[in-house]
């Protein structure tokens, strides 16, 4: 079983490094397809793996040494059991079905190996990420996933927008990766391991605040790889990046590994309630806070950004409140029904030559049947309605959050189930639906290639029956996971809060149709709604862009200016240029010694002659003085 | 009056001075070559006076071997300072500036 790990985890790196080769030619056909082929076999792989896992069985190697050092022991070490075979199977098959779809999405880019090179190079280091069997792998995967989401975002880099969105999610992360490694550091310092089993089996013998402070510098880790507020405004601002990417990394795999790590450290955070009660709030903030501002926002890929920070709130909660399994099950589902929505809108924004206001287009549906069947699907999915995936793991994290007694938190998701719903349709209506306002700007939309709508079928046959998973899921990840099951006790009401909560989606859906299905014009600016508080309030993202603009980007430029003009150009620089003009001039007033003249020379040698004996008798007068005195 | 140490090293002593006031002074190659003769021959006479103040032959050795060095230098000098001669019709010091930097 091993050579499968090696191959699931290897194939990516290869490919990459296949593609890396021919980076800087032209477009070749062949990195798409041996790119995309490896992945393939990485899943393939992962999909035996996941069989073997499901016979009861977990894979753990030691491939070799990598940090041996006194008491300190760190293997590249891997580990194949219930929870990462999950993250597996959902990693490969989004990046599979991505890569493929890649090869048409970008087609007529010149960066085409380039790019097929960093989004193989993403999978490794995700990969990493989640089969490392110590944080310390964890970490240097952490750090490979954040370098790729780098480069993919700025892919565009002649764009000033991508290369400042590309830098803003760096160090956006490099905030909360710090965090991270103190968390590392306090888990090294007490246990003296990285090594999960042996964390785990220890943490519980610590003292209860180094516990909390473990949790909280762990979680403020995943806060910033997974958006939370309140360093969530890179997620949207990564929107810059190609749709592909949006879809693989910000929104499937990448944004989920906060998820991941709360899931995997479920010992550490079992311990802790009260920092879990803080994780479930925050989600659950999150979750009504982003679903608001994707509300009113006129940008496609921003609203999918508002709407995937809005899904990850809801993991969080699952995961705060300790229902782990529930976390990692929306996870998956997530990962599924939100990268068909993103590919879906790449598809649209092709059609569109990159415009991106859903006001602008309008009855697509003629002309693009597949994507909106894709785009309405994946909706409908994560909207969370009957039979679809998002219903099932949905709800139970609703159920989760109202068996738990947590009934403010269990409002909070329940009214942004609704807005989700309204959101999603509201675009979905704009795009499809309705007149069609692209005429105006004269585009004449096509429907994508048709190698790219079967490479997206995958994910939405797995958007409608993830939910059928549910029960051999839960029979799997319960082996690692904390089995916690959630039932209303009460029948009665166990049904009351399904069928309300599904009319309430469903009349949100309804509500969206009603008001967005016939919209005719394109709005100005000028509407009455539009210039009402609340919309200017939520499409300027609450302000918190401009407040960290203000608070934090102005005083540090400003910062940094006068430690250019002052310090660097005052006192650093000046003094470096003053010892080379201090020898410049010395050589401007002695040079003309060198004269050539032999006469002159020679008197240059008598006064060195002079000196020379001078300093020796003073040497030696001094010499027998001091050692006078000391006899 | 008794011939002390001292006054061969005061001998010495003003020799070096004026060779060295020659080296300086003098602009003419040949003179040149006489105050470095005057200077060699007073360091000659210091060893010889310690030598023979301390009774060990070899400072009186070392004067020796500084005129034999002499001579030779003065050979080749003198060789070079002809050769000087036939190119230019001067012997000035001022105008050999041919390794001017």
């Amino acid at each position: 079983m091993e050579i499968y790990l090696y191959i699931a985890l290897f194939a990516p790196l290869v490919g990459s490094l296949f593609a890396a080769l021919f980076g800087a030619t032209p477009k070749t056909m062949l990195t798409g397809i041996v790119a995309s082929g490896l992945l393939f076999l990485s899943l393939v792989s992962s999909a035996i793996l996941l069989n073997y896992v499901m016979m009861g069985h977990t894979v753990h190697v030691e491939m070799m040494t990598w940090i041996a050092t006194g008491d300190l022991y760190i293997p590249y070490g891997f580990v194949v059991d219930q929870v990462s075979v999950v993250m597996m199977m959902v990693v490969t098959i989004v990046s599979t079905v991505v890569h493929v779809y890649s090869i048409g999405y970008m087609d007529h880019d010149k960066g085409f190996n380039r790019f097929f090179s960093y989004l193989s190079a993403f999978v490794f280091s995700m990969m990493v990420l989640v089969m490392s069997d110590n944080f310390a792998g964890l970490f240097i995967g952490w750090e490979g996933v954040g370098l790729c989401s780098w480069l993919l975002i700025g892919f565009w880099y002649h764009k000033e927008s991508a290369t400042w969105a590309a830098n803003e999610a760096f160090i956006m992360n490099r905030i909360a990766d710090l965090a991270m490694l103190i968390g590392i550091f306090i888990i090294y310092w007490n246990i003296g391991s990285l090594q999960y089993d042996v964390v785990f089996a220890e943490i519980a013998n610590l003292p209860m605040p180094i516990i909390t402070w473990i949790g909280i510098f762990l979680f403020i880790g995943a806060m910033g790889k997974s958006a939370q507020f309140p360093l969530h405004t890179w997620l949207a601002d990564a929107m810059e990046g190609p749709t592909p990417v949006s879809a693989l990394i910000h929104a499937a795999t990448m944004v989920t590994a906060g998820v991941y790590l709360v899931v995997r450290a479920n010992p550490v955070y079992d311990l802790i309630p009260d920092v879990g009660l803080f994780i479930a709030s925050l989600g659950a903030f999150v979750a009504i806070f982003a679903a608001s501002m994707a509300l009113v926002n006129r940008d496609m890929k921003r609203i999918i950004a508002y709407s995937t920070l809005s899904q990850l709130g809801y993991m969080f909660v699952a995961a705060g409140l300790g229902a782990y399994w529930v976390a990692l099950f929306h996870l998956m589902a997530h990962a599924f029904f939100k990268a068909l929505l993103f590919l879906g809108a790449g598809n649209v924004m092709h059609a569109m030559h990159n415009e991106l206001d859903p006001f602008k287009m309008g009855g697509l549906r003629k002309v693009m049947k597949g994507t909106f069947i894709m785009m309405t699907l994946a909706s409908v999915a994560l909207a969370g309605i009957y039979p679809f995936a998002g219903f099932f793991s949905k709800d139970l994290i609703l159920e989760a959050a109202f068996v738990e007694n947590h009934y403010i938190i269990y409002a909070v998701l329940l009214f942004t189930a609704g807005l989700t719903a309204f959101y999603s349709f509201r675009l979905v209506a704009l795009i499809f639906h309705g007149e069609e306002r692209y005429k105006l700007f004269g585009i004449h939309p096509h429907e994508a290639y048709k190698f790219m709508l079967v490479a997206m079928a995958p994910l939405l046959i797995l958007a409608i029956i993830a939910g059928s998973f549910k029960l051999s899921y839960f029979e799997l990840v319960t082996n690692l996971l904390p089995a916690v099951e959630y039932h209303i006790h009460h029948p009665m009401t166990y049904w009351m809060i399904t069928i309300g909560t599904q009319l309430f989606v469903i009349l949100a859906v309804l509500l969206a149709y009603k008001k967005y299905a016939s919209w005719s014009s394109v709005p100005d600016g000028t509407s009455k709604l539009e210039n009402c508080f609340c919309y200017k309030l939520l499409s300027n993202q609450y302000y918190i862009p401009k407040l960290y603009e203000e608070l934090f980007s102005k005083p540090y430029r400003e910062l940094s200016r006068i430690a250019w003009k002052q310090i660097d150009l005052k006192i650093v620089d000046a003094t470096v240029d003053g010892i080379a003009n201090l020898i410049y001039q010395t050589g401007e007033k002695t040079h003309t010694m060198q004269n050539g003249n032999l006469s002159s020379m020679l008197r240059w040698m008598v006064i060195g002659l002079v000196v020379l004996l001078v300093l020796a008798v003073a040497f030696t007068v001094g010499y027998n003085a001091v050692t006078m005195r000391a006899m | 009056m008794e011939i002390t140490l001292a006054h061969y090293l005061v001998l010495s002593g003003v020799l070096f001075a004026i060779g060295l006031i020659g080296v300086m002074r003098r602009k003419n190659l040949l003179m040149l070559f006489f105050a470095t003769e005057i200077l060699l021959n007073a360091t000659n006479i210091g060893f010889a006076a310690i030598s023979h103040y301390y009774n060990d032959l070899t400072g009186q050795m070392f004067a020796f071997f500084i005129i034999a060095i002499a001579a030779s230098e003065v050979a080749v000098g003198l060789g070079l300072l002809i050769v000087w001669y036939k190119r230019t019709g001067k012997i000035d010091l001022d105008i050999m500036t041919s390794m001017r930097g």
